[in-house]
C-alpha cells in the first residue's frame, strides 16, 4: 500500500500535519509510538494552551482532544504503539519499517513528515557530578510520574533551570504537597515565559535564584542533598560559593533538544542553531519529500505554533511535487538566536510566508530588519524581545532572488 | 632492597613517622599520617617483587575518617544454618566466573554479594577492554594469566551468549626517533611473550584504518587480539550459568564476621544468618583485605584507586572503531595511568579511565576534573573528541595492592580459604583463566568431589530484537506480542525483553537491574522517556505498588506514593 504522506509522531504537530494533509486530498498514515495520541500534551494538565489559536485557556489534554476528535472524524489511518525502526529512501518516496504488537511491517509513502518532538537535556549534559542516587528527574519525567502514573516523585526538592516545564512542575509539586525549596537558573535571566514565572513561582512564594547552578549531588541511594554554586558570566561555577541544600529530589529543566535521529539517518541537514532540520518556507528539509514540524523543527514555547507548523508541513507534503526548486538562504544575522525557515524557494508562492525567530538576548526598543541585498523586505519595531519568547511574523518574500538576512537593530540595550 | 636499607631510606625521606617490621614474607608498615599519598609512597617503597614480599599497611590515617563498609538495609535469617561446600564472597567478574567453573562439580555453591545486583563495583564500572597483554612484567600473575584469558574470550562469550568483539588496539606514537625501539618491542612480544600478531604500522596505514585519529602520529603498534566485552553483561551471564547449574546466589548479603578455629574458618556471619561453609573463596574486590583479616589470613593491603569513564552518544561512534591509547616516553610504573578510547560492544565511545589514589573504597562520586583530564589527554588521539557528546559518566574504584599484582593462592595461615584478591586491570581479561585455576584449588581442597552430570556450559541470553532480521523479529513477535511493544526508544528495547529479564535466573527487579541486563536508560535520553514505563512494568510483574520499586538498593526510592488524586486510579 502506498501513502502520499506518512506522519511520524502523534503529538500536536503530527496531528495537525495529518489532518491538514488529509484535507488537501492526500492519503495519509500517522505512526505513533505510544498507545494514545496527543504526545506530551497528555501529561500537561495545566492550562494556558490554545490562547493564540482558540482564544481560550485549555489544558493540554483538552487542546489535544480537539485535534484527536477531528483526526477521528476524518477517519485518518493511524498506527498506535508502533515504532519506526528504519526509513529507507527509494527512487520515488520512502520505505518505512515499523514494529508493533502485530509484528514487523513495511510501508511506502511518497513523502514524510517528521513530527518527532524533542527530548530533555539530562543531568550529565549539564555537567552535574557526584553520586548516582534516585530522585534526580528531568521535569518531563517527573511530570509523567505525577500526572500520568499518579505517583509523587519528590517530597522536598530543588529545581534546576527555569524552563517552562520546570516552572510548571514547581507549582504542580507544591499543589501535591511537596516542598519546592527554590528554582535555580544558571543564566542571568529566566528561561521560561514571563507568565509562568508569575503564575508558578511568585504566586506560590517559590524563590528564583538567577546565576546559580547545581554542581554536585549527594546520596548513595536516594538523593540527600545538592550543592549549589554561583556562576560567572561564562556560566562557570565560582569557587567558594558552594552551598549544600538538603533535599530528596532534583528536578531538571535545563533545555530541550529536537529529536532528529530519524532525520539524520536520511541525510537531512540540521541547523546547528535550532538543532532541527534546515527547512524552506514549505518546511521541507534538505531531502526532497521530507518535511519537519513542531518541536522537532525548533523548540516552541506555545503549542499553538506547533500546530501551525504542522499544518504548514501537512499542506506542503500533500501538494508535494518534484518541481524545480531555487533556494536562497534566510540567514539569522546580528542579535538573532535563530530563524525558521532557513531558506526560501523562489519558485514557490512566498507572498505570505510564516517566519519564526528568537533574539539572542533580552533587547529593548529594537527593530527587526529583513534584507535581500540592499533591499529591505520587512521591518518591524519591538518594544521588547526576549529569547524565551518566540516571535512569529508573516513576510512577503515575493520577488526575492538572492540570499536574505534578518537582523535586529537596537536603539538601546 | 633489604630491610635495613629500606628502613634507612624511609627514615631519610620521612623521618621517624613510619616503622617497618618483617616476618614470613610480609613487611608491615606502622605509624601515623594525615597524608594518604605519603602512606602510599612509603608502602610502595617496601615492595620487593623479586622476593615475593607482600606489604601490609597498618599506618593510622588521620587525614579523614575512613567510613565503614556500607551494609545492606535488609536483615533476616534467610541463610541461617546453610552449609555450602563453597562460599564465594563477591559477585564481581571474579566471583561469578569462579561460581560457574565450580558448578561443573556436584557441590553446593553459595555466592554472596552485599549489593542489590551483581557487578555493582569494579566489574560494573569498567571499560570492558579485553587486553592484549602489553606492558606486563614477566613473572607476575597478570602476565601468567593474560594470554590464556584473552584467548579464552571468544569461546566463553559464545557459550554464555555475551557480545564480544575483537576490535584490536592501537598504541600510537608521534616520535619518529624511537621507532627502532618499538620494533624491538614487537620482536620481544613475539619471541619472549609468545604473542606473534603484534605489528608496527605506519602513520599512513593508521590514517586509513582510523581516519579521525590525530594526523601527527608517525606509527602505531597494533595488537589485533585486543577486544571488548560488556563487563557487567559477562558477570551476570557467568552467574546465571552457575545458577542454572545449581549454584545459589544471595544478593544484599554482606559478610560481617568469621569464626576461625585452629586455622580454619568454622562459620561466617552475614546480615542474613550464619553460614558454615567447608571452604571460602575471597573475591571481595576492594574489601578483600577486610575479608582476609576476618579470616585471620591478612598478608596484603589494598589501596583503592579511583577511575572515571565517560560514555559518548552513539552518533560519535564513527570517531574510532577500535581501542586506542597514546604513548609518551615515560617510565611505566606498572599500573593504569590515563586510559584510552574504546568503541564498546554497544557502539558508544568510552573515554577513560583516569587513575587517582583514594582512601575511600565506596565513594563513586564523579568529579569534573576527572572528565577534563581524560578528554584533554584523549584529544591527542582523536582531535575532534568533544565533551558535548557525553551522555553519562561513572566512577569505579580499583582494588590494587602495593605489589600491583594479583593475589591468587590458598590461605597462608587459614587452611580452608582461597584468595582471589587485589584484582585490578587486566582482571576482566584474566578472569576466565583465573577461574579455572581457582576451580582446581577448590576441588583439591574439598577432595573427593564428583562431576555434576547435568552441567551445561551454555547460557542463552535474552533475545536482542533490534539486532534481528525483520523475518526473525516478526516470528518472535507473532509468538509473543510484547516483543513488538517498544518501551525504550533510544536503545529499541521491548516490553517482552524487559519481562524476560524479570524472569531470568537471577531476577533483580529494579530499574538499574533491568538497565544492566537490557540497556533501557543507557541511551541518549538517559531514561527520561522510559523510566516511568520500566518502573510500571516492574511493579506489575512483581505485583507491588510503584512506590515499592527501587532504582537499585533498598533505599533508592523512586516514588513516595500516590499523589492526592492518584488513589482512585
Amino acid at each position: 500500500m502506498k501513502y502520499d504522506v506518512a506522519v511520524i509522531g502523534g503529538g500536536p504537530a503530527g496531528l495537525a500535519a495529518a489532518i491538514e494533509a488529509h484535507k488537501n486530498g492526500a492519503k495519509v498514515i500517522l505512526i505513533e509510538r505510544e498507545a494514545r495520541l496527543g504526545g506530551i500534551l497528555k501529561q500537561c494538565i495545566h492550562d494556558g494552551f490554545g490562547l493564540v489559536r482558540f482564544g481560550k485557556k485549555l489544558s493540554g489534554p483538552e487542546y489535544a482532544e480537539i485535534f484527536i476528535d477531528e483526526f477521528r472524524k476524518e477517519n485518518i489511518e493511524a498506527l498506535l504503539l508502533t515504532f519506526v525502526t528504519n526509513i529507507k529512501k527509494l527512487d520515488e518516496g520512502f520505505e518505512i519499517s515499523v514494529v508493533n504488537r502485530n509484528g514487523v511491517r513495511k510501508l511506502e509513502s511518497k513523502t514524510l513528515i517528521l513530527a518527532t518532538g524533542c527530548r530533555e537535556r539530562t543531568a550529565k549534559q549539564v555537567s552535574i557530578h557526584g553520586t548516582r542516587p534516585s530522585g534526580v528527574f528531568t521535569a518531563g519525567t517527573a511530570q509523567n510520574f505525577t500526572n500520568l502514573l499518579g505517583e509523587l516523585p519528590v517530597k522536598k526538592c530543588v529545581i534546576l533551570g527555569s524552563g517552562d516545564i520546570g516552572l510548571i512542575m514547581a507549582r504542580r509539586l507544591t499543589l501535591e504537597g511537596a516542598q519546592v525549596i527554590g528554582v535555580y537558573e544558571a543564566k542571568p535571566t529566566p528561561s521560561g515565559l514571563t507568565r509562568n514565572i508569575h503564575q508558578c513561582l511568585h504566586d506560590y512564594d517559590i524563590p528564583l535564584y538567577l546565576s546559580h547552578t547545581v554542581t554536585k549531588v549527594f546520596g548513595d541511594e536516594r538523593l540527600e542533598a545538592v550543592e549549589i554554586s554561583a556562576v560567572d558570566e561564562k556560566m562557570n561555577p565560582v569557587a567558594g560559593t558552594e552551598k549544600i541544600v538538603e533535599c530528596d529530589g532534583l528536578i531538571l529543566s535545563v533545555g530541550l533538544i529536537p529529536e532528529n535521529e530519524l532525520a539524520e539517518s536520511l541525510g537531512v541537514k540540521l541547523d546547528p542553531k535550532t538543532k532541527g532540520p534546515s527547512c524552506d518556507g514549505s518546511l521541507m528539509t534538505s531531502v526532497d519529500g521530507v518535511f519537519s514540524c513542531g518541536n522537532a523543527l525548533h523548540v516552541n514555547d506555545l503549542v499553538d505554533y506547533v500546530s501551525e507548523s504542522g499544518e504548514q508541513a501537512g499542506r506542503a507534503a500533500a501538494k508535494f511535487s518534484r518541481a524545480k526548486r531555487n533556494r536562497v538562504a534566510l540567514n539569522a544575522g546580528k542579535n538573532m538566536l535563530y530563524i525558521v525557515p532557513q531558506s526560501i524557494d523562489t519558485e514557490a508562492d512566498n507572498a505570505a510566508s510564516t517566519v519564526y525567530f528568537r533574539s539572542r538576548e533580552e533587547l529593548g526598543n529594537c527593530r527587526l530588519i529583513i534584507k535581500c541585498g540592499e533591499k529591505t523586505v520587512f521591518e518591524k519595531k519591538y518594544q521588547f524581545l526576549r529569547p524565551p519568547e518566540m516571535e512569529r511574523i508573516t513576510v512577503d518574500f515575493s520577488g526575492v532572488d538572492s540570499d536574505i538576512t534578518a537582523e535586529i537593530e537596537v536603539a538601546e540595550k | 632492597m633489604n630491610l635495613k636499607t629500606l628502613k634507612k631510606k624511609i627514615r631519610k625521606d620521612f623521618g621517624n613517622k613510619y616503622q617497618v617490621t618483617a616476618s614470613a614474607g610480609v613487611r608491615t608498615v606502622t605509624g601515623e599520617s594525615a597524608d594518604w599519598n605519603e602512606i602510599i609512597s612509603v608502602c610502595s617503597m617496601c615492595v620487593d617483587k623479586k622476593h615475593g614480599i607482600h606489604v601490609v599497611n597498618d599506618v593510622k590515617f588521620t587525614g579523614a575518617e575512613i567510613k565503614p563498609m556500607r551494609l545492606p538495609a535488609i536483615s533476616d535469617n534467610a541463610l541461617e544454618g546453610a552449609a555450602p561446600d563453597v562460599l564465594i564472597i563477591g559477585g564481581g567478574i571474579s566471583g561469578a566466573s569462579i561460581a560457574r567453573e565450580l558448578s561443573k562439580w556436584d557441590i553446593n555453591i553459595l555466592l554472596v554479594d552485599k549489593e542489590s545486583d551483581l557487578a555493582m563495583q569494579a566489574s560494573g564500572r569498567n571499560d570492558g577492554e579485553v587486553h592484549p597483554g602489553i606492558d606486563l612484567s614477566k613473572g607476575s600473575l597478570k602476565h601468567k594469566y593474560i594470554i590464556k584469558g584473552n584467548r579464552m574470550y571468544a569461546d566463553v562469550c559464545k557459550e554464555l551468549d555475551v557480545p564480544f568483539k575483537r576490535c584490536g588496539q592501537y598504541v600510537c606514537f608521534d616520535q619518529a626517533a624511537i621507532k627502532p625501539i618499538i620494533r624491538l618491542y614487537a620482536l620481544k612480544r613475539k619471541f619472549v611473550d609468545g604473542i606473534d600478531d603484534t605489528v608496527v604500522i605506519s602513520g599512513e596505514e593508521l590514517k586509513k584504518r582510523e581516519p579521525e585519529f590525530n594526523g601527527s602520529f608517525k606509527y602505531a603498534i597494533y595488537n589485533p587480539m585486543a577486544g571488548c566485552v560488556c563487563p557487567y553483561g559477562l558477570t551476570i551471564a557467568y552467574a546465571e550459568n552457575a545458577v542454572m547449574n545449581g549454584a545459589k546466589v544471595s544478593l544484599n548479603t554482606a559478610v560481617t564476621g568469621m569464626k576461625v578455629e585452629n586455622g580454619k574458618i568454622v562459620s561466617v556471619s552475614t546480615n542474613r544468618g550464619t553460614v558454615k561453609p567447608k571452604i571460602v573463596i575471597n573475591a571481595a574486590g576492594v574489601f578483600a583485605e577486610d575479608i582476609a583479616k576476618m579470616a585471620e589470613d591478612r598478608f596484603y593491603s589494598i589501596h583503592p584507586r579511583r577511575g572515571t569513564n565517560s560514555i559518548l552518544d552513539k552518533k560519535s561512534g564513527k570517531l574510532i572503531s577500535s581501542i586506542a591509547s597514546i604513548k609518551k616516553l615515560e617510565v611505566n610504573s606498572g599500573h593504569t595511568k590515563g586510559g584510552g578510547l574504546l568503541n564498546t560492544v554497544h557502539g558508544n565511545i568510552l573515554a577513560g579511565p583516569d587513575a587517582v589514589e583514594t582512601w575511600e573504597k565506596e565513594n563513586y562520586a564523579t568529579r569534573r576534573e576527572s572528565i577534563q583530564t581524560v578528554f584533554d589527554k584523549q584529544r591527542g588521539t582523536v582531535p575532534s573528541l568533544t565533551e558535548r557528546d557525553i551522555i553519562t559518566y561513572f566512577t569505579g574504584v580499583r582494588a590494587p595492592n602495593f605489589e600491583e599484582d594479583f593475589v591468587i593462592e590458598k590461605g597462608r595461615k587459614t587452611s580452608n580459604l582461597i584468595h582471589c584478591a587485589c584484582i585490578q586491570s587486566p582482571g576482566l581479561t584474566t578472569a576466565p583463566a583465573v577461574a579455572l585455576d581457582i576451580e582446581k584449588m577448590a576441588v583439591e581442597m574439598l577432595g573427593n568431589v564428583k562431576k555434576n552430570e547435568n552441567y551445561d556450559p551454555i547460557r542463552k541470553g535474552i533475545p536482542v530484537l533490534r539486532e534481528m532480521s525483520a523475518e526473525e523479529r516478526d516470528t518472535l513477535i507473532k509468538k509473543n506480542p510484547d516483543y513488538g511493544e517498544i518501551v525504550c526508544r533510544c536503545e529499541e528495547i521491548s516490553k517482552g525483553e524487559i519481562i524476560d529479564a524479570l524472569n531470568s535466573p537471577i531476577c533483580v527487579p529494579t530499574v538499574d537491574g533491568i538497565k544492566k541486563r537490557l540497556r533501557p536508560g543507557m541511551g541518549r535520553c538517559q531514561g527520561g522517556f522510559c523510566s516511568p514505563l520500566v518502573t510500571k512494568i516492574i511493579a506489575e510483574h512483581q505485583g507491588i505498588p510503584v512506590s515499592q520499586v527501587r532504582k537499585s538498593g533498598a533505599d533508592a526510592v523512586i516514588s513516595f506514593g500516590k499523589t492526592k488524586g492518584g488513589e482512585s486510579r
